[in-house]
């Protein structure tokens, strides 16, 4: 077997490639093989940099993470002895996860561009390149868990060992063919032993902190990173403005464009009322954040599109699940029903706080995910 | 695992005898050139008969070679150089689109200071066409600079006929000849130059170490300022190590210049040949005819370079997509979409430089895992399954 390690230079997927390298790297040909994928020239929008472009590539000193992450991932590879290359996918990711990712925030959403990274890049490019160079497997520093089902014959993907760190909400868009290629080393782990393991090995790496920002965002301010990238692309930013109204229909202020503004914020509205206001819709044909109470962002009803049915759903089946619709979200009962064209209809046992278009609503049965999809659309 | 290295173009390994020439002036022969003593002396006599070897290799006098740190340097040199002291209101310079970026991406910085520059296009040969140099000629052009050999194709330039022209123009001509000394025979008053460019480590030299032509008459501005070293065109102490190896390694090339080239042309061709043989829609870029000895650039369609270079590591193959410096870059090759490949095409290029001390079993090694990396890069390619297979059957039936 030979395995294609994804490797980003933080501890995490470090730590994957260690413990792969440990148990695999004893023949005498490479059998495990790390990767870096290169997604975004940090150096592109020199605007959020705060540099100016001098020269054909712009100024050296303007070094970003995303350099410095690879860095690392090399520095930790030879430290294992391992054969390791950078995969250049910029422009493949720049056309399937930071448009789109533009794209649904124009449209009011909150996106969340990890999950549209794992399928479209991680679990489909970054595969397809292992398969290239030789590998037959994948694996990643993600916390999550694959087993395979002998009695049905499938792959089932599951929460990790370690809840607390469990992403097993960002990968619920993979196949049983990606599964069946794919390796979490980690799953098992909790993050304090995986930065035990780290020390113990001496990893480059041990000590760094965990990322938090979107990856192609490292200022963690992404309204400065849509401005910065519309306007590279020379789209005028103007029309990029509307009205904040009230539920019942009175204007309360300006904004600056719905793409700064999600469901359930209630700071930085630019107004001040007698009472607190969240938003509780964002409505791009007319350009209006609408707010409101707090129990007006309460909903018991979801679509979701594009749903990817790890356990087998066909249109007309009902199910009971609990259902994710935030990382950070506990999930919740609810009924499921799958429907035609990839949708499924979620209807929550008791109302959620804040059901946002773009976020992906993730079907789980005890710690086992049955499937997930984007909410397109919320209701009740 | 066997490893065989195909990567000539990028760096070449140091030669033996290169290796041990350079040896006592690290520890023993430490002297900084320009001192009156014992210590220095010897190594200024060394670094002396190093500028005769480089100068006989290229039929230059001695006095006309300066010692850098590469061939980037000597490029920025000669290039800056020979702008910054031409003294006219406003300035311009030839320049083909096929360039190395250390000739390039100069050129752009001239060009943010307000000098204009023409980048004289190629054909699918890869080959500058010496009467667009003579159009692109304005009054107020100031440098010619037309690589000899171009690193990515391999493609031989017509140096003597641009060099006429250059000549009857009155304009200075510079070339960056660093992948073709020491390969094809380089004589500046055969080629006209009045610059020209070369590096060590092309050359089974050390890293580190280059040189640059520069004609009896030819008025620089230097890009350094310091002391007075190499006759005050390049200040710095000198890498006395470096350029001995350097000389050593021009004088190993020229005594073994005929008969290196024929052997390794003759390797270059059957491994070119035998790809051609077992490997379909495979195509060789540019004038087969008029080009290094010790290169071929071979697009295999359908499939991702970038994979297939770490494909073939893996199994202990060196080779490229191109220029070492562009690796990992977005932009396909430069150099490839100048001849006329699409983006895809430059993106499915491999290049093949073979050197010194590549021999026939090299060859035949490579012969047999290639076709095998290219069918396992092409059954995961969904195109080729869509333009190819899918295609056979009807073609076949078809019987044109």
């Amino acid at each position: 077997m030979t395995i294609a390690v994804a490797m980003s230079g933080g501890v995490d997927s470090s730590t994957a490639a260690a413990l792969l390298a440990e148990n695999y790297s004893n023949g005498e040909t490479p059998r495990v093989i790390g990767l870096t994928m290169q997604l975004w020239n940090q150096r592109r929008l020199p605007s959020l940099i705060g540099a100016g472009v001098d020269g054909p590539d712009g100024p050296a000193a303007g070094r970003c993470c995303s350099l410095d992450d690879a860095y690392d991932a090399r520095r930790v590879a030879a430290f294992l002895n391992l054969p390791y290359y950078v995969v250049n996918i910029e422009s493949a990711f720049e056309a399937t996860v930071v448009h789109p990712f533009i794209a649904s925030y124009l449209r009011g959403e909150t996106p969340v561009p990890c999950s549209l990274c794992n399928t479209e890049i991680k679990f489909s490019r970054f595969v397809e390149t292992a398969l290239q160079i030789g590998a037959d497997r994948i694996a990643t520093g993600h916390y999550a868990r694959i087993r395979f089902d002998s009695t049905c014959g499938r792959y089932q993907l599951l929460c990790a060992a370690d809840r607390s760190r469990d992403q097993s909400y960002f990968l619920f868009g993979l196949t049983q063919e990606q599964l069946a290629r794919t390796l979490f080393p980690l799953g098992e782990l909790t993050k304090v032993e995986v930065r035990a393991i780290a020390r113990r090995k001496n990893l480059p790496v041990a000590d760094k902190a965990d990322s938090q920002e979107i990856c192609f965002v490292p200022t963690g301010n992404y309204r400065r990173f849509i401005a910065a990238y519309l306007s590279e692309q020379a789209q005028a930013t103007a029309p990029f403005s509307g009205e904040i109204v009230s539920s019942d229909g009175r204007v309360l202020a300006r904004h600056g464009g719905i793409h700064n503004y999600t469901i359930g914020q209630r700071k930085g509205l630019g107004f001040t009322g007698g009472k607190p206001y969240y938003v509780t819709k964002i409505d791009p044909a007319h350009q209006h954040v609408i707010v409101g109470t707090a129990s007006e962002l309460m909903h018991r009803q979801l679509i979701a599109r594009d749903v990817n049915w790890i356990v087998p759903a066909r249109e007309g089946d009902r199910f009971d699940a609990d259902v994710k619709i935030r990382h950070q979200h506990l999930p919740a009962q609810a009924r499921v029903e799958a429907l035609r064209h990839c949708q499924a209809a979620v209807e929550f046992l008791e109302p959620q706080r804040a059901i946002t278009p773009g976020q992906a609503a993730v079907f789980y049965r005890g710690e086992e995910v049955l499937g997930g999809g984007w909410i397109a659309s919320v209701s009740d | 695992m066997r490893r065989i290295y195909f990567d000539n173009n990028a760096t070449t390994s140091v030669a033996p005898e290169v290796f041990e020439a350079m040896r006592p002036y690290f520890v023993e022969q430490y002297g900084n050139a320009s001192s009156i003593h014992w210590f220095g002396q010897q190594a200024r006599a060394a670094v002396e008969a190093a500028r005769e070897q480089v100068a006989r290799l290229l039929n230059a006098r001695s006095n006309e070679i300066i010692f850098t740190s590469g061939g980037t340097e000597s490029d920025n040199t000669a290039i800056f150089g020979v702008v910054g002291a031409a003294r006219s209101e406003t300035k311009h310079v030839v320049t083909a689109a096929i360039e190395h970026h250390a000739v390039l991406h100069t050129c752009k910085a001239l060009e943010k200071r307000g000098v204009n520059v023409t980048y004289v296009r190629v054909g699918s040969s890869g080959v500058v066409d010496p009467t667009d140099i003579q159009r692109a000629i304005r009054p107020d052009t100031v440098l010619i600079t037309v690589m000899h050999a171009n690193n990515e194709i391999g493609a031989v330039q017509p140096l003597e006929e641009i060099g006429c022209i250059a000549r009857e123009a009155g304009i200075p001509f510079h070339t960056d000849a660093v992948q073709s000394v020491g390969k094809i025979p380089v004589d500046v008053e055969r080629l006209g130059v009045d610059l020209l460019s070369l590096s060590a480590h092309k050359i089974n030299g050390p890293k580190g170490a280059g040189a640059f032509y520069l004609r009896r008459g030819t008025v620089l501005r230097p890009l350094l300022y310091g002391g007075h070293h190499e006759r005050d065109r390049r200040p710095g102490t000198e890498n006395v190590s470096g350029i001995v190896g350097l000389g050593k390694a021009a004088e190993l090339a020229r005594s073994q210049l005929a008969e290196e080239a024929e052997r390794v042309a003759r390797l270059r061709d059957q491994l070119e040949a035998g790809i051609l043989d077992r490997v379909p829609l495979a195509t060789v870029t540019g004038d087969r005819a008029r080009r290094l000895p010790t290169t071929t650039n071979i697009r295999f369609d359908y499939i991702e370079g970038e994979a297939f270079v770490i494909a073939m590591d893996l199994r202990g193959i060196a080779c490229s997509t191109g220029a070492a410096c562009s690796s990992g870059a977005v932009e396909p090759s430069h150099v490839l979409t100048a001849v006329g490949l699409t983006p895809a095409q430059a993106r499915a290029s491999i290049r093949f430089s073979l050197g010194r001390f590549n021999t026939a079993d090299d060859v035949e090694e490579a012969l047999r895992i290639i076709p095998a990396v290219v069918e396992q890069l092409r059954a995961i390619s969904p195109h080729y399954k869509e333009q190819v297979v899918a295609r056979q059957p009807s073609t076949a039936g078809k019987s044109i």
